[in-house]
């Protein structure tokens, strides 16, 4: 991605915060804080200071958990929630390394939509998982998988292509990831 | 009553049980549900982290679906929603269709790839709206077939049915399962992380913050038979990761989760078939002998507990 494109990304949600009166509110109400670098509300400084660099390198808005009481009770009405959304849309294109995990993790997830138009819980963490190329990586949700298994909730992928009530394509979807493609490139 | 019914695919797949234990509590309930057909994935919250005009066509996809159908039949449905993701999925883009000509034409430009056209002409509600405002108040105490008198069930709303519109109940300190709850003779645990996040899907890409946010629902549900859930991600949430919570506080969890229409449907003597309460991964043996005690107090009858694993 361009420096000048992300300049205009960073300063839309600049836009969206520019009414911030700084009172902590969002701080005060996120349940995550705990685990962040930097809370909210000092993101929010930092975004409205123009410090582009140090907010893309921050985990507060990975930490987001979109339960949306900040935007329920910050005093300016400002849609935080949705802020936090576009900076990580925004870190995912200016530095892809960093959140290669998650975005591993939603790659799967949207191929499994393009492919199926439904998603395939164990078809999309099987997909994940290569993609990863991490041995250790399915063992940490084995004892979960295991527990699913059993009450039959999740097929074997092996068994899975191609069969069940989810894996059949739906309408056009492949043709609509394609026009969102073209029209998000030429705007 | 009459909706239209979209699934979303959690209830395809993990959160059997809530699909299953919703249409046969809707049947019994005497409501009328016709699924959206050809349905698809709302987008989750993985299209909103890629790109944002995917994150509201890949909605109005389903809602332009449910649209053609009401436009066959010649009558406006309002669409019911289990699960919190999808409902406010489907919800943002409703209401941003409102205040946002430009926006309909955009997603509409790219909805011709699929021969289909998004008009915003339907209402989208939540299970647990239609539940708590159009089903009459003292149906299910009158209907009732086993009184859950002695138990109490903590009401768990999790975030997104709730906030942030406000459309149904208090979206800090909701109370809209709480009149369901006693209707069954059950006690209503009186806390205060009935909105509290359950960290999302944090728990398995962050799963020492998930385990933090779950420990602390859990702890503060210790005194209640059950907690009750209205969507799959909470449920998967709080039950799965039992064990894994209580290492991290030195505690130790056990407690039932069930989805809100298993427990209503379990009072309306639904058989265990319709609620699918053996498909849950935590109902504990105390849950059961308690439940069971109850009914062959109640009935004069025995259910059988399902065979322990």
């Amino acid at each position: 991605m361009k420096p000048e494109s992300i300049q205009t990304s960073f300063n839309e949600v600049k836009e969206m915060v520019q009414a911030c009166i700084q009172c902590g509110t969002c701080s005060g109400s996120c349940p995550n804080t705990f685990a962040m670098d930097h809370t909210p509300r000092k993101l929010w400084r930092m975004v409205l200071g123009d410090q582009a660099q140090s907010v893309l390198a921050s985990k507060t808005f990975i930490l987001c958990s979109s339960c949306y009481t900040c935007t329920l009770r910050c005093p300016r009405g400002l849609p935080l929630t949705e802020a936090m959304a576009r900076l990580v849309q925004l870190a995912r294109k200016a530095n892809p390394l960093l959140f290669k995990k998650s975005h591993a993790f939603y790659d799967a997830f949207l191929q499994s939509v393009k492919n199926h138009g439904r998603v395939n819980e164990a078809g999309f963490m099987t997909h994940y998982f290569f993609t990863m190329k991490d041995p250790l990586l399915p063992l940490k949700f084995t004892p979960l998988g295991v527990k699913l298994m059993r009450k039959g909730k999740v097929a074997m992928p092996a068994f899975n292509f191609g069969l069940g009530r989810g894996s059949r394509p739906r309408g056009k979807m492949a043709a609509i990831f394609e026009k969102i493609r073209q029209m998000e490139q030429h705007p | 009553m009459k909706y239209l019914y979209y699934p979303g695919c959690s209830l395809e797949g993990t959160a059997k049980e809530y699909h299953e234990s919703t249409v046969s509590l809707m049947a019994a309930l005497g409501a009328e549900l016709e699924e959206i057909e050809d349905w698809s994935c709302c987008g989750a919250s993985a299209a909103n982290n890629v790109s944002e005009l995917l994150s509201f066509v890949l909605p109005a996809r389903n809602l332009a679906l449910a649209e053609k159908m009401c436009q066959e039949k010649q009558e406006a449905l309002d669409i019911l929603v289990p699960c919190s993701a999808c409902y406010l999925n489907l919800k943002k883009v409703a209401e941003r269709a409102k205040i946002d000509f430009g926006f309909v034409q955009t997603i509409n430009t790219v909805l011709e790839a699929d021969g289909l056209e998004f008009g915003n002409h339907l209402e989208i509600r939540h299970l647990l709206d239609v539940l708590s405002r159009d089903v009459e108040p003292d149906w299910i105490a009158k209907k009732a077939m086993v009184s859950f008198e002695g138990f109490t069930a903590a009401p768990y709303y999790g975030c997104q049915c709730l906030r942030p519109y406000a459309e149904f109940d208090d979206p800090e300190r909701p109370v809209s399962m709480e009149r369901l709850i006693s209707s069954t003779g059950a006690a209503v645990l009186d806390w205060n992380m009935g909105g509290v996040c359950c960290s999302a899907s944090h728990m398995s890409t962050k799963p020492e913050v998930g385990l933090a946010l779950v420990k602390r629902i859990l702890s503060q549900a210790k005194s209640a038979d059950m907690i009750l859930t209205v969507c799959p991600m909470c449920e998967m949430n709080l039950e799965a990761y039992q064990k894994e919570a209580g290492l991290v506080s030195h505690e130790s969890f056990s407690i039932t989760i069930l989805y809100l229409p298993q427990f209503l449907g379990m009072a309306l003597g639904l058989p265990q078939a319709q609620t699918r309460v053996d498909l849950n991964l935590c109902v504990t043996p105390v849950f059961w002998e308690k439940y069971c005690g109850m009914t062959s107090r109640a009935r004069n009858v025995r259910i059988p507990a399902p065979k322990a694993e």
